[in-house]
């Protein structure tokens, strides 16, 4: 309301408008980046994505389709395919000072992370990080403290970069017969002394985690990693993805990318089934916001039963096969 | 063969400890402070520990450890020490003013008087959660980053290869100095400072700097209007056995 008074009033008609980096994998866009377009959508501003990367073609069609993208700006740059902050973040500079969008908006996510801050202190302002809900063109919530309190913060800078927590907005979907304007932005002025290397990423046809409907989490009571497969079996029984507890990784058991909690990823599905994990505040940060908790564990004084909807007190060794078994099949 | 020796800055934010419950203060305003148990941010500890080794592995010269704040600082300061830190710096600054930007500003500074080749944070505080301090000091410099590391190895020729915690994996960066890095948790294992190392930290000496001797303004961007409780979850009902609970979920919840 403020943004659109200041719009009629202002001595020089002005464009406010957002932009949010779209984040992708080869030719695939990041489910992320819809959850960070229905903030942008909140804002009541134009909407444009940046596409930057190597051969987008696929990505730039798919972010167009997506309800209220109005415009997507892409950049074709080999250096950007296995983009770097030192790379991505003079590219989206450089397109902030052509355009002069009001709000930079991206998913909380670890790449998001490691660019956006860089791109908010070379613009001179702060980043609101990991942003729950949108109160009003400047007002932000945001968690604090591992989730144990909630700050509503007033963003005094002209261009506000905001990372959004991608649980806490609905996904937005594709529509059809939308008008996007698209645009191609020449951006060859990349020096930068880092050089991206290698990546190792884990295979899975199993839902990404922070989207998922269904969250199956294993922790310490798991004991091993042989054991940890219950949690694959129990996932793949019921079309969950898997999650891990910190401990559980800390171990061995599962892949650091699994971590559910304040330092790896914040789940909210429909359903979170927590298995052998005793519910510290650090892992409660990243799931507590889940519509249903089930906890399995054999110490009934665990903390995630205070959260949990429904408890069952018992050896995980006994139930998960149990359940594994009778979900399965009562899904033939 | 031959490996440039790097002088190491690291950030040692003091924040509420880990393992204590907070408390929202009834007026909204933000989080009770007064006598609860603060220590070293966990992951401030990981950047200590990771430049103490690599002074001990003779891949670093010296290990300044910083942190901005109220005198209390000084504390996680001695701890730094401690851990095997050279000497200290304390950039004097109200608790409550600062923001990452700000921050980020401050080391900038001291970089300009210490010229270290490497600095390394942690990835994000545990109190404000914002995960911004590295990347932003990183921008500020124009140096290189690597952000979320989970291991460091001087390669030589000013050179660092890091392997980064991403969403889905592992990623390789090749880093050249200076730069900044910032910690995941599985970097390392911070060591606990023993008896005589703590003692020893005492003599050492700890540098004090005001903001206007960094040639910097404070201007805290975020205007913090409320901070309140997160909503609280009803505790639920147990039940008796597997059967009881696909029941449930089936027909009470309906999420399955």
């Amino acid at each position: 309301m403020i943004l659109n008074r200041l719009m009629f009033h202002g001595g020089f008609k002005r464009l406010f408008s957002s932009m949010v980096i779209a984040e992708h994998k080869g030719d695939k866009l990041a489910s992320s980046t819809l959850h960070a377009i229905t903030a942008a959508r909140q804002l009541n501003q134009p909407i444009t994505t940046l596409v930057a990367g190597k051969n987008c073609k696929n990505v730039i069609s798919e972010v167009s389709k997506i309800e209220g993208v109005s415009k997507v700006v892409h950049i074709d740059n080999e250096l950007l395919d296995h983009p770097l902050a030192e790379t991505l973040c003079p590219a989206i500079i450089s397109v902030q000072n052509k355009f002069k969008f009001n709000y930079l908006i991206a998913a909380h996510t670890a790449s998001s992370k490691n660019i956006l801050p860089r791109v908010a202190a070379l613009l001179d302002v702060a980043q609101i990080s990991d942003v729950m809900a949108i109160k009003d063109s400047d007002t932000f919530v945001r968690s604090i403290y591992a989730g144990n309190a909630i700050a509503t913060v007033k963003s005094l800078d002209s261009v506000k970069v905001v990372t959004i927590r991608p649980s806490s907005f609905a996904p937005s979907k594709s529509v059809t017969g939308q008008k996007v304007e698209i645009e191609e932005f020449k951006f060859d002025d990349i020096k930068c002394s880092s050089r991206w290397v290698a990546e190792e990423i884990i295979k899975s046809d199993r839902p990404e985690l922070g989207s998922a409907e269904i969250v199956v989490s294993g922790g310490r009571g798991l004991k091993n990693q042989e054991n940890f497969q219950l949690m694959y079996k129990l996932a793949d029984t019921i079309g969950a993805a898997v999650g891990a507890s910190r401990a559980a990784v800390d171990a061995g058991y599962a892949p650091n990318d699994l971590q559910v909690g304040q330092t790896g990823k914040i789940v909210a599905p429909k359903l979170y089934i927590a298995v052998g994990i005793s519910g510290a505040i650090q892992h409660l940060a990243g799931m507590k916001d889940s519509k249903v908790i089930v906890a399995i564990n054999k110490d009934p004084d665990a903390p995630i039963f205070q959260v949990a909807d429904y408890g069952l007190v018992g050896d995980l060794f006994q139930a998960v096969p149990e359940l594994i078994e009778k979900l399965g099949a009562s899904k033939k | 063969f031959y490996k440039y020796k790097m002088k190491i800055l690291v950030g040692c934010k003091r924040v509420i400890d880990y393992a204590v419950r907070i408390r929202v203060k009834p007026d909204f305003s933000g989080v009770e402070t007064n006598n609860v148990k603060h220590s070293m941010n966990p992951f401030d500890e990981l950047a200590v520990e990771e430049a103490v080794k690599m002074k001990e592995s003779k891949h670093a010269t010296e290990v300044i450890a910083v942190s901005c704040g109220s005198i209390k600082v000084q504390e996680v300061l001695r701890t730094a020490l401690a851990m095997g830190a050279d000497k200290a710096v304390h950039v004097d600054v109200e608790d409550e003013k600062l923001q990452p930007l700000d921050v980020a500003k401050l080391f900038k500074g001291i970089i300009e008087k210490e010229k270290p080749d490497l600095v390394i944070l942690g990835k994000q505080a545990i109190d404000d959660d914002s995960n911004q301090t590295g990347q932003m000091l990183s921008g500020l410099m124009n140096w290189s980053q690597a952000t979320f590391a989970y291991k460091i190895e001087n390669i030589g020729n000013k050179k660092l290869q890091v392997k980064r915690e991403i969403d889905g994996g592992l990623e390789t960066v090749e880093i050249a100095l200076p730069a900044v890095i910032t910690t995941d948790l599985r970097l390392n294992t911070p060591r606990y400072a023993t008896l005589p190392n703590i003692m020893k930290a005492k003599k050492k000496i700890i540098e004090k700097f005001t903001p206007a001797d960094l040639n910097v303004t404070i201007s805290p961007r975020l205007q913090t209007l409320k901070v309140e409780e997160p909503p609280k979850r009803q505790s639920g009902k147990k039940v008796a056995n597997v059967d009881e609970l696909i029941e449930k979920l089936k027909n009470e919840a309906k999420v399955i």
